[in-house]
């Protein structure tokens, strides 16, 4: 059963310079218990897609088209009201550095207890014993004594912890990751993962894993969705994506991965860098950096639809 | 499936991983208390020397001023006379001797009697400075009451009239000279309007044995002009203050992170934005203060407000040293105490600073 429906988002930044389209035509469907990996650089639109979905854009972004339907549910159309209602219950997020976004200055407790007071009726007791639960649910050792410590007083995977036990206080439908693991040691990183996974198995919820490293979103997800420029150039389950990637961007992720390159020799990258996203080049935004360009990549990209994969590429690897 | 990666609470338990990080937290702790106790006792000798030093100051000054007797005596008296009174004051011996009777009699607890009064000076600073105290913290709490939620209105809808009013008229309250502002209070409510009284403290009431404006509606309505007159530049302050606080805490992450878990405009404003920005406002409220108490002068004066400042600026008029020191000192120990209690808040409402005092 589809959970979440996004087609054709747009979400524009108007600025003194120009308009920034930092999304722009985003379509994507998650199942319930799904987990997508949604893959780009700095830029490429990922971060914005999802606060795209909960309603969040700061100003002076805005989403000006398409359409986000979750559970049936238009959330384009919601009121702030509903969609606050849904943020944090329904629909949770954690964010890429827990120590940015969990408010110095009130103790763990106290803003798990928030949380969960702002969806439902409960004394604060009872509150704080669903907390303390959470933050048990995740590994963190003696949680009835750290609900009252401050987030300085975790170290980095402690903290993203405690945000991913927020997440699951109302255990939702859909949580949207941002880069939860980027800032964190890898050893702590492949531990959340797998706790991550574990848990979204367990509850069946599906998960939007923002990441602009390919590797971690290999171990993680059903489902790859890379992004360049505000699109989706391609996306499809994990394997077919990594295995046989049909856009040349994907195929130029795929072979930057370290672990993907022979040792002792240079590393492979791809050449250039992402175009700025006030000046985006005409016809295919990867054209200027892509070894495969030809004419027709000066037009407007089509998606190509090969049920379960889609990709917008008009000479597409793997093909002759 | 994760519970097997993770060692469960339970095996750190018996592990060594509790155990270490108990151990920390009981040498944290005593780090801490001990580093408080530091604070303190450091904070106190500090105290001791800035008392000594302004004493040394403020005697030395008034010294130079010229000489108290000149305006004590009538301009006729003899010579005789006037030995004999600067005997009894102990006005003809050398200055470092007078010091230093003065600061061994301090150091008794004795201030010296005022030259004018002829009572101690203490009595006669104490007799006034309820007044003063009275006026100073009405007027700073009517600056909070007023001045936090128009700084949180107008920080939170920047760029709108709401915004824009309240900004110009920030402006101008701190921009008017405070003696033209209470003036023209003076003239619109008790000249033109006839609502309120313009001068005195009128018949104060007695409330569980104190002696107070705020216990008779005489008292009150004679406070409210001063207090006005004495609140408008520190609201000002505190308005400014405010918005820029909830506009620089509004970007951040936390608010956003706040949004994402369903919490209400509200909730993030009145306690995620606040605990923040109330830690430079502590720090504003803790000078500013010291600043109505001592400069209550020019509102006491022109509101003919019976406190200290009004005091203080008859006693340097007549060169009446024992109260001007007395004075000051009683300030610079108000300002030491205020300073100690705005440490104390910072530590209550930063968590971070109160694990860095180890």
């Amino acid at each position: 059963m589809t959970l979440l429906e996004v087609s054709e988002l747009k979400t524009w930044f108007e600025t003194p310079a120009g308009t920034v389209k930092a999304v722009d035509g985003v379509s994507f469907s998650l199942a319930k218990g799904e987990i997508i990996g949604l893959v780009g650089e700095s830029g490429s639109g990922k971060s914005i897609t999802g606060f795209s979905i909960l309603g969040l854009v700061d100003p002076p972004g805005k989403v000006v088209g398409g359409s986000i339907r979750f559970n049936g549910e238009d959330l384009r159309a919601a009121s702030e009201e509903r969609l606050r209602a849904l943020r944090g219950d329904r629909i949770a997020m954690i964010f890429q550095d827990p120590m940015m976004t969990l408010n110095p200055v009130l103790s763990i407790g106290t803003q798990m207890v928030e949380t969960v007071q702002a969806h439902r009726r409960m004394s604060r007791a009872d509150a704080r014993a669903k907390a303390r639960d959470a933050l048990g649910r995740v590994g963190i050792p003696r949680p009835e004594e750290r609900l009252d410590a401050y987030p300085h007083e975790f170290s980095g995977g402690m903290r993203q912890r405690v945000a991913i036990a927020t997440a699951l206080l109302h255990e939702p439908d859909l949580i949207i990751a941002d880069e939860p693991t980027t800032a964190l040691d890898v050893t702590i990183q492949s531990q959340i993962l797998s706790e991550v996974q574990g848990l979204a198995a367990e509850m069946g919820m599906g998960l939007i894993w923002i990441s602009h490293d390919l590797g971690v979103v290999a171990g993680l997800a059903d489902r790859i969705a890379v992004m360049y420029a505000g699109r989706i150039v391609e996306e499809g389950p994990r394997d077919d994506v990594l295995d046989a990637p049909r856009h040349p961007y994907t195929s130029g992720l795929v072979a930057s991965a370290p672990i993907a390159n022979e040792r002792g020799k240079p590393l492979r990258q791809i050449r250039g860098s992402a175009p700025s996203a006030l000046h985006r080049p005409e016809g295919c935004a990867f054209r200027p950096r892509c070894d495969h360009a030809g004419d027709l990549c000066l037009n407007d990209v089509p998606e190509t639809c090969a049920t379960p994969r889609r990709w917008r590429c008009f000479y597409p690897m793997g093909s002759s | 499936m994760f519970v097997h990666n993770l060692a469960s609470p339970s095996q750190v338990g018996q592990g060594g991983l509790t155990r270490r990080w108990r151990e920390h937290v009981t040498e944290t702790e005593y780090r801490a208390r001990r580093a408080m106790t530091t604070f303190v006792i450091r904070r106190l000798m500090q105290a001791v020397m800035v008392l000594f030093a302004t004493s040394l100051i403020v005697f030395v000054a008034v010294y130079a001023i010229g000489d108290p007797l000149e305006i004590l005596l009538p301009s006729d008296a003899s010579e005789t006379e006037k030995a004999q009174v600067a005997r009894s004051l102990g006005l003809d011996l050398p200055l470092p001797v007078q010091y230093g009777r003065f600061l061994w009699a301090a150091l008794h607890g004795d201030f010296g009697n005022s030259f004018v009064y002829n009572q101690p000076a203490m009595t006669v600073i104490f007799e006034r400075l309820p007044a003063t105290l009275e006026l100073t913290i009405t007027a700073l709490l009517m600056s909070l009451l007023i001045g936090l939620p128009m700084g949180l209105w107008a920080g939170n809808r920047p760029g709108t009239m709401v915004d824009e009013s309240i900004m110009t008229g920030s402006i101008l309250g701190f921009s008017l000279p405070n003696f033209w502002q209470g003036m023209m209070l003076i003239m619109i409510f008790a000249v033109w309007l006839g609502w309120l009284p313009s001068t005195g403290r009128g018949e104060p009431g007695t409330i569980f044995g104190i002696t107070t404006s705020f216990a008779s509606w005489d008292g009150i309505r004679h406070l409210i002009l001063p207090a006005i007159n004495l609140s408008l530049g520190n609201m000002a302050v505190i308005i400014r203050l405010t918005r820029t606080g909830v506009q620089e805490t509004l970007p951040l992450d936390f608010v956003k992170y706040a949004r994402a878990r369903g919490l209400s405009e509200r909730r993030i404003l009145m306690v995620h934005v606040m605990k923040i920005i109330l830690i430079p406002i502590v720090t504003v409220i803790g000078i500013e203060f010291g600043t109505l108490v001592a400069f209550a002068v020019v509102t006491e004066t022109i509101f003919a407000w019976p406190g200290v400042g009004k005091l203080i600026i008859d006693s340097i008029s007549a060169l009446d040293r024992p109260v001007v020191v007395a004075y000051i000192l009683v300030m610079v120990t108000l300002f030491i105490a205020i300073n100690l209690a705005v440490d104390v808040a910072y530590s209550l409402l930063d968590p971070r600073i109160r694990s860095r005092a180890t």
